[in-house]
């Protein structure tokens, strides 16, 4: 049975990532990461890292790519022109070198000689990838790398409060919200709120004083 | 299934990658295309733990998880100060860092 679950999971990371490399919508590319992600879980439980698998789903396509889909609906779906700007010499270029990276590795990781490669690796032992196992390894032998995850979480999380606030140094300064335009009447030109005796509730006009900018009441007035 | 399938499917997952974050132009795609790459490290990673048997790889592989979110996000903030400074989200199209 591990065979046809390898190769549906594998089938879909490698669909699911195609999908985010060629897709011309950003917001596809999102889900096409969820689905790879997902699929890349199902790789990472056939290889018993059960922990590693449920932190996958939740943490990634749980709430990383929830963050994703907030920004690409914030910043909109900006499709790309079909044409890049550095030429088709540039993408083709670019292909062939990452297909030129695939081989090169391949014979890299494939020729290495390493005895376990060509095996199903070492025999397995009760408890190995349960969180209670990574959960004494993070808090033993590796404390420190843990401790400076969580510092570089809490520097990641202030660094993105400064970079996406709306008023401080990034701003520029025609960025101000545009001033409410005046559109006001003269008093005693026949508008609605003078029917209910709001502006002149004496009746008569008076065209001096109406002239006058004292005669236009402030804003704050205004607003009851 | 031998170790060898997984090393492959997490070599070319990388290149897919590489490849896209050298074609795409939207900076959201590219830090996509890089979780791509750092998924393949992580695939690779946890397959070399299974080989040896010993825990380490996944501890690293959760290190690299951490490092992919706060990459992540410094990225996302990044490309919603620049929507909010009206410069066009495109990469070919920046050309200066200064605010």
């Amino acid at each position: 049975m591990a065979p046809v679950f390898f190769f549906l999971a594998s089938i879909g990371a490698i669909a699911g990532a195609f999908g985010v490399a060629t897709l011309r919508n950003p917001f596809y590319s999102v889900l096409a990461l969820v689905s790879h992600l997902v699929a890349l879980a199902a790789l990472f439980l056939l290889l018993r890292a059960e922990f590693i698998a449920a932190a996958q789903v939740v943490v990634y396509a749980g709430a990383v790519m929830v963050l994703y889909v907030f920004v690409v609906a914030y910043v909109g779906n900006q499709v790309e022109p079909v044409r890049a700007a550095g030429g088709p010499g540039l993408k083709v270029g670019s292909v062939i070198f990452a297909g030129a990276l695939a081989v090169e590795l391949l014979i890299a990781v494939l020729g290495s000689g390493l005895k376990g490669i060509d095996s199903k690796g070492a025999p397995y032992a009760p408890g190995f990838g349960t969180p209670a196992s990574i959960g004494e390894l993070l808090l033993t032998r590796f404390l420190f790398p843990f401790e400076a995850a969580s510092f570089l979480l809490l520097m990641a999380a202030v660094g993105a409060v400064v970079l996406a606030r709306r008023r401080g140094g990034l701003e520029a300064a025609d960025e101000a919200e545009p001033q409410r335009i005046d559109f006001r009447l003269p008093p005693g030109s026949g508008s609605m709120a003078e029917g209910v005796g709001d502006i002149n509730p004496t009746g008569h006009l008076d065209v001096r004083a109406a002239l006058t900018p004292a005669a236009v009441p402030a804003p704050e007035e205004r607003d009851r | 299934m031998n170790i060898g399938w997984y090393l492959t499917v997490s070599v070319i997952v990388f290149c897919i990658g590489a490849g896209g974050v050298l074609t795409r132009r939207n900076p959201l795609v590219i830090l996509l295309c890089l979780e791509l790459m750092l998924n393949a490290a992580n695939l690779a990673l946890i397959a070399f733990s299974r080989m040896w048997g010993n825990g380490d790889g996944q501890v690293f592989a959760i290190i690299v998880l951490v490092v992919a979110a706060c990459e992540v996000t410094i990225g996302l903030g990044v490309v919603v100060a620049m929507y909010r400074r009206r410069v066009p989200i495109d990469v070919d199209e920046l050309r200066e860092l200064h605010g």
